[in-house]
């Protein structure tokens, strides 16, 4: 009897130890992938998925389109990056969408995706996306996904807060992150209190074309403009910008502009700076700065190299900015769907302020600023703050909503989004990401009327949330369904570059005006070829066009004969087809250039120098048809001088 | 022959202008790349062909050169030339029937139309024939004892195709117009003034 007693404590004991080590090495929340997941998930062979969401590529410079629920990669749009797969900035036709004031430039950090809207509400038109490195904001066509414009800011760097939207898209904005002398001078890093100084773009937006205009810069004090969101409904006239570094460091920012309790949300009235500007209130300076626009008409870009800008400056211009205090160290700054709870997100902070519009227009009216900064009322915190969220986690960023008054907010250092309550500003639940949430995305959650149904995470670190591949791991996304009250895990995905926002669209609202091939009878392009009879090569001096053609399954010309070692050769070749889904690629050996891809019905121009004497053949890079292998020509190079003629079939 | 009787009559001669406006044929193709409602395909009017959608006929023109059939040219179609006044002399002759309202004249209006039609069917169908079968002895797909020609009514493989050829719009109405012109036939004359 005692052995079984002591046999049994010890297997009780070891039972007992069992489990405190499982318990002991939790500690963390765990979410439960929801039953359902799969079948919520899992878009059937041959059906759509529901939404389009459009994804940041951060460092990758191009916007990514992927289909929610299954996840899936659709596109890749390149933006402000090269494109050597499709030509983008490779083709005569695209290099001048590249073009700065700095001269051309391959690459840029693309920060925040951003749609136009429409009252309030994502129209489907365009979607903007800012450039961080080289000041700049682009245009997005939502009808054939190709970048249509590309606009440089000046007196800008660290190009961050943009290019958040108006209600109506009046205007899209730009903000600097990091200040700079304006204009641009050489002085000592260490007179950055003295020199440095901050721009606030506003970009007007052409609401039939969409076309952009560099309207006017407000000069602001110093501090790091970080993120902004516009306001709606009675907020609508203001646009809010979350700042950081009040202390005006140049060092060490990581301890140096950590040291204040409070930063500020910056409260821009840009419909008074609209009334400024038109009295006369600017300054125009001068300020060099590209804008690179491509003609869907002639399917060719130009680069305009414009100068001037107008400057307001807050103390001339009294009204046009507030500063709210807010803790500590912000970044996100988001407004509610009734455009009265402004949120912001302090990455040191402890709690979650929110700050009421209504308690700022009461302060201003009756003039209660606890101080000035050049100029710039600084507003009472307790007088415009609607409430705080106790307790919310560690590190909060980003906060956006469902439509149901809930806000979800990210928590970059406890790794998870926190969904509270707009009315009582209570927690209402948690969960957990993998890892280190940095932005989030609910399609239509910065906007006037949200599709709360549900809210994707875009993480910073990845670790083992996936096959592993080599040190370098693509960023991990979680698709989360919050239609209920408790968020539930169901799809875990990887994302391309590093999101820093996204948005998303119900699919059916573009899905039916998506270009299908361009109509050959509307191509202007300066050098087209209509049809085969009109293939020719030209020689201008050194200069030898090419007009070829290519259609199921040869290009014409394809012998060529004549080129020679010294030539410049245009290459410019026309997509004959005309039916879905047929385009044809193009490639030379040894050419110090990419590809082109080129869609039906449109012409792309690649440029080519040979370099030495000899047979160069070219292809079709592209599986087009049955015959795809046999989609090839060769041209004869003679040396420099030759008289060999020019001749083609 | 009663108004009402002279009435289908008239309306059934002049069934045979929207010919001019309503396809009487359609040729479909379909294909595991071309899964609808993206396959392509053609109208066949009395005075053109079109293709289904927008750049069709271009597209069929383009994947037929594979096998070697001609091009369809609309514009060297001597049909397409020759039937519309044909239709409106029909129609013509249809409208003096009922202006002469005996049913003798009536239904040898009918008969009339209907070898027209037949005649235009047949027509029709060789046209298929020449082009199914008169291939460019040099095309690139080549399969031996291997034809194209399109069913005159109802679906057939070719190739990697299925292609359905059936009446369309226009014939339905033509064949309204006859059968309501049949009733007039039918119903019971007035004392005709002789």
């Amino acid at each position: 009897m005692k052995r079984i007693r002591s046999i049994t404590a010890a297997l009780v004991l070891s039972l007992f130890a069992l489990i405190i080590s499982g318990c002991s090495e939790g500690g963390k929340a765990h979410i439960g992938v929801a039953g359902d997941a799969a079948s919520r998930v899992y878009v059937a062979p041959g059906k759509y998925d529901e939404f389009y969401n459009f994804v940041s590529g951060g460092f990758s410079g191009q916007l990514a389109v992927y289909g929610l629920p299954s996840g899936r990669l659709l596109r890749v749009i390149p933006v402000f990056s090269v494109d050597p797969e499709k030509g983008w900035g490779f083709s005569e036709e695209t290099k001048p969408m590249l073009n700065t004031s700095h001269g051309f430039i391959p690459w840029d950090d693309f920060h925040h995706a951003e749609m136009s809207m429409s009252d309030g509400v994502p129209d489907g038109k365009w979607i903007f996306g800012n450039g961080n490195n080289t000041p700049r904001v682009a245009r997005i066509d939502l009808s054939d996904m190709r970048t249509k414009e590309i606009l440089e800011i000046p007196n800008s760097s660290g190009n961050h807060s943009s290019p958040f939207t108006t209600e109506n898209s009046e205007y899209i904005v730009a903000g600097t992150r990091f200040s700079l002398p304006v204009p641009n001078q050489d002085v000592s890093i260490s007179t950055y209190k003295e020199n440095f100084k901050g721009t606030i773009s506003f970009i007007k937006i052409d609401k039939t074309t969409g076309a952009m205009d560099l309207a006017f810069q407000i000069l602001v004090p110093g501090f790091d403009y970080d993120l902004a969101h516009a306001g709606k409904g009675p907020s609508h006239d203001w646009m809010f910008f979350s700042c950081y570094n009040t202390e005006q460091a140049n060092t060490m920012l990581e301890a140096n502009a950590s040291q204040n309790d409070k930063d500020f949300i910056a409260a821009i009235n840009w419909k008074k700076c609209e009334e400024y500007v038109a009295q006369g209130k600017g300054k125009k300076i001068d300020a060099r700065y590209a804008h690179n626009v491509f003609n869907d008409k002639t399917q060719t870009a130009t680069s305009e190299i414009k100068n001037g800008v107008t400057i307001l400056t807050p103390a001339e211009c009294p009204g046009i900015i507030y500063y709210m205090p807010t803790p500590k160290s912000p970044h996100g700054c988001d407004v509610d769907p009734s455009g009265e709870l402004i949120v912001g997100g302090g990455k040191l902070a402890t709690v979650i302020p929110v700050m009421s519009y209504s308690k700022m227009i009461a302060s201003i009216a009756a003039k209660k600023f606890d101080k000035e900064i050049d100029g710039i009322p600084v507003l009472n915190y307790k007088d415009c703050l609607a409430g705080e969220v106790k307790k919310p986690g560690l590190g909060p960023l980003h906060t956006e909503f469902d439509g149901k008054g809930n806000a979800y907010t990210s928590m970059f250092v406890s790794s998870e989004i926190v969904k509270w309550s707009l009315k009582d500003f209570k927690v209402l639940d948690r969960a957990p990401t993998y890892y280190s949430i940095g932005h989030l995305c609910i399609p239509g959650g910065d906007s006037k009327k949200p599709w709360g149904k549900y809210v994707i995470a875009y993480n910073k670190i990845t670790k083992d949330r996936f096959l592993p591949t080599g040190p370098e791991l693509a960023q991990s996304a979680q698709l989360y369904d919050i239609s209920g009250e408790k968020m539930k895990l169901l799809l875990d995905f990887p994302t391309i570059g590093e999101p820093h926002y996204a948005q998303a669209i119900p699919a059916e609202l573009i899905r039916n005006k998506q270009v299908k091939v361009f109509q050959l009878k509307d191509n202007n392009n300066p050098h087209v070829t209509r049809s085969e009879k009109d293939c020719r090569v030209e020689r201008k001096g050194n200069e030898v066009h090419i007009y070829a053609t290519a259609i199921r399954s040869h290009f014409k010309p394809d012998n060529i004969e004549g080129i020679r070692v010294g030539d410049v050769v245009y290459w410019h070749v026309t997509n004959l087809e005309q039916d879905w889904d047929v385009p044809h690629g193009f490639a030379v050996i040894g050419n110090n250039n990419s590809e082109l891809l080129i869609m039906p019905g449109e012409t792309l121009t690649l440029k080519w120098e040979p370099k030495y004497p000899g047979i160069h053949p070219f292809y079709c890079t592209d599986f087009c048809s049955a015959l795809h292998q046999e989609m090839q020509g060769y041209v004869r190079v003679s040396p420099p001088g030759s008289n060999v003629p020019l001749t083609h079939n | 022959m009663k108004p009402l009787a002279r009435l289908l009559v008239v309306l059934g001669a002049l069934s045979p202008l929207v010919l001019f406006i309503l396809p009487m044929w359609s040729i479909e193709l379909e294909a595991p790349q071309y899964p609808p409602p993206y396959g392509l395909g053609m109208k066949i009017y009395i005075n053109k062909i079109e293709g289904k959608n927008e750049n069709d006929l271009g597209n069929i023109n383009n994947l037929n050169h594979y096998i070697g059939m001609k091009r369809i040219e609309p514009d060297s179609i001597k049909e397409l030339t020759i039937m519309p006044p044909l239709v409106i002399a029909l129609s013509v002759l249809g409208l003096a029937a009922a202006f002469i309202g005996k049913r003798k004249v009536v239904v040898g209006w009918l008969v009339l139309v209907t070898l027209a039609g037949c005649v235009g069917l047949y027509d029709f169908y060789s046209w298929e024939v020449d082009y199914g079968t008169n291939l460019d002895p040099h095309a690139i797909i080549k399969i031996e004892d291997m034809t194209y020609v399109p069913p005159l009514i109802g679906s057939k493989e070719l190739l990697n195709f299925t292609a359905r050829s059936w009446p369309d719009t226009g014939f339905m109405v033509l064949g309204f117009g006859m059968a309501i012109t049949v009733v007039a036939c039918f119903m019971k004359p007035r004392i005709e003034a002789s």
